[in-house]
Parts: structure tokens; C-alpha cells; sequence
């Protein structure tokens, strides 16, 4: 299909890029991407993927929008106070770019729905903020064969990396298991700086349109660390096979997604 | 002896172990950081055991949440 005049306006400065150009604008419209978690990751990766026109983005989140969202989650405003975060994300995106299709599950994601959850999605952005999310997550890319990118964001640092089948480490290979509850601090103990949220959603966001257009190099095998206190990227090389990962490795022994009892935190609101 | 911990050359004494590298370098959750020695990856029941030599290159991982609460209960 032919791109639009309005399109040809509107995505004028990927039409001239080399590495995108009309053909990578199609494949942007026609990609596919699922947010898992509408907030302080979530929120920046929304939008960035919503203006370069992914044609069809998932939001899974079941939370509502509170005011201490609003130093970071930009995607919300103060008149959303109140709403579910899908419904306020929708607007927002829909404002933005109407070639947008939005789907919206406001849900928790679970080791019963997940699968569903994520299996017509070409690439999956992990914007939550708990172990049992991340991890279950984790498991489910595994197992479906989906890629994803994993990130991290506590006072003012971040992390992210990118797991694609076959193609390098997951999640589980580096970090093995959940931390008990409580033994690691969360955004909500710790606090959080918003732009360092900005910072990372946008680089998931980067890895997503980059996994679209088949352009550049993720980061898989690598984990991306940010420091923003003193301005420093770390590109941290990981093991290519972990043989004895528990999903991914030689001899799994996670079949299929499991619920973790516990969240990372008692407190529920705000992160 | 010098090390680089996270791509900064820092001086230790000779024969120190991961497990004292992770309590001189004060890391917050020392039970739970990952440690990749030359990009490699110890068991972390090897940290204790492990002795870094001259010009190991380490660097510290760290669980990280951050995110969205509503995607999960
Ligand atoms: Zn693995």
C-alpha cells in the first residue's frame, strides 16, 4: 500500500534517512509491538513507537493513574487522574497518531494469560517494575520464541538489554532468579529521577523500531547500563549460552510460565 | 595490583577475591549483584574463591525494577 500524502508529510524525516526510507516506514506501519506496564518505562516507549507510526500497539496494564505517576509517566496527564493507565495512553497515542491501531488489556499479566497475551506481537517492551513480571515475562518470550527487551530503572540508573531467540542470553541467563521479597530496593523505597525513565523507554523504544526495520544492532548479548549522575553508558558484554539456564538452556526445567507468589513490593501505587 | 571496575582502572591488593571486591567496592545488595570477571560469569558460589588478577575487567550487575506497578499483581 502506497503512503498516504498526509503520511509522506507526516514521516517526512524517515522518508529521508537512510536505514528507514519508504520501505522501513511500511514496515513500521505494518510492526506490531505489545507494552507490558503503561508507566515511567512504558510511557516514553509509548510514544516514541506511537509518532514513528508502528501500525498496531498493545498496552497491557491494570493500574489507574495516580498523581505521583505524573513526575515521570508522560504519557498521563493530571486530567487522567483517576483513569486506567490503557485508557489514558490510548487517548494520548490516538491524539498523536491516528495510524496508530491501539489495543488495550487492562490487565495483570499472568502465567495464565500471557501467552495470549503476547503471541500475535512482533516484539514485546518489558516496562514493568516488579521480579515476578520480569521474570515471567522473560519465560514466556523464551518459550513463544517472541523477542523482547528487557529494562530496569531505580534512582538514577537504568538498564536494558534485548533478548532475541536463538540470538543470545535471556534474562534468566544473567540474573538466574527473583530476588526475595524486599532484598532490593524499588522505584517506590528508592525513588526514581523521571528523565532517567525517558532515557531508557526511549532506547526500548529504539530496539523495537530497530528489530522492525531489521536495521543496526540490538542488544542482545549486551546489557546497556546508564548512570546519570555521572553521565556514563556502560555496554556490559553477557555469556552468548548459559547451558544451564532454566528456560533457555540446554536442559530447561520451565516449561511454561509460572506466577511468582509475592510482587517486589507491599505498596502498590506509584511507580 | 589495578582493576577496571566498570571501566575505571582502581587499585586493590593483590590476591583479592570477588567476594572482597564486593564489600570494599560497598555494593548495595551484596547477596544479589551478579559479577562478570574479563565478561565472564562465575558462579556466585565461586565469588569467595575467585582471586582476580592484574587488569581484570569487572563490572557489577544489579536487579533493577522500575516501571509500571499495574502490569502484574
Ligand atoms: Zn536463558
Amino acid at each position: 500500500m502506497a503512503l498516504s500524502n498526509e503520511q509522506i508529510e507526516r514521516y517526512s524525516r524517515h522518508l529521508i534517512l537512510k536505514g528507514v526510507g519508504v520501505s522501513g516506514q511500511k514496515k513500521l506501519l505494518a510492526g506490531k509491538v505489545l507494552v507490558i506496564g503503561a508507566g515511567g518505562l512504558g510511557a516514553p516507549a509509548l510514544m516514541y513507537l506511537a509518532a514513528a507510526g508502528v501500525g498496531t500497539i498493545g498496552i497491557a496494564d491494570a493500574d489507574v493513574v495516580d498523581r505521583s505517576n505524573l513526575q515521570r509517566q508522560i504519557i498521563h496527564s493530571t486530567p487522567d487522574i483517576g483513569k486506567k493507565k490503557v485508557d489514558s495512553a490510548r487517548e494520548t497515542i490516538e491524539a498523536l497518531n491516528p495510524d496508530v491501531k491501539v489495543i488495550t488489556y487492562p490487565d495483570y499479566v499472568k502465567a495464565d494469560n500471557i501467552l495470549d497475551l503476547i503471541k500475535d506481537y512482533d516484539f514485546i517492551l518489558d516496562g514493568t517494575d516488579n521480579f515476578p513480571a520480569k521474570f515471567l515475562i522473560n519465560d514466556a518470550c523464551v518459550i513463544a520464541k517472541k523477542p523482547f527487551c528487557h529494562a530496569g530503572i531505580i534512582r538514577f540508573s537504568g538498564q536494558l538489554m534485548t533478548y532475541v531467540p536463538g540470538e543470545g542470553p535471556c534474562y534468566r541467563c544473567i540474573f538466574k532468579d527473583m530476588p526475595p521479597k524486599d532484598a532490593v530496593p524499588t522505584c517506590k523505597e528508592a525513588g526514581v529521577i523521571g528523565a532517567v525513565a525517558g532515557v531508557i523507554g526511549s532506547l526500548q523504544a529504539m530496539e523495537a523500531v530497530k528489530y522492525l526495520l531489521g536495521t543496526g544492532e540490538l542488544l542482545t548479548g549486551k546489557l546497556l547500563t546508564y548512570d546519570a549522575l555521572v553521565s556514563k553508558f556502560n555496554r556490559i558484554t553477557l555469556p552468548s549460552h548459559v547451558s544451564n539456564c532454566a528456560v533457555c538452556g540446554d536442559h530447561p526445567t520451565i516449561p511454561k510460565p509460572i506466577d511468582y507468589e509475592q510482587p517486589a513490593c507491599d505498596l502498590r501505587k506509584g511507580v | 595490583m589495578k582493576l577496571i571496575i566498570s571501566g575505571e582502572i582502581k587499585t586493590y591488593e593483590d590476591g583479592i577475591t570477588i567476594s572482597q571486591l564486593i564489600k570494599e567496592e560497598k555494593v548495595e545488595t551484596p547477596d544479589y549483584v551478579t559479577v562478570s570477571v574479563n565478561t565472564e560469569f562465575p558462579d556466585r558460589e565461586a565469588y569467595e574463591t575467585t582471586v582476580l588478577n592484574e587488569g581484570d575487567q569487572v563490572e557489577f550487575l544489579y536487579f533493577m525494577g522500575g516501571g509500571a506497578y499495574g502490569a502484574f499483581q
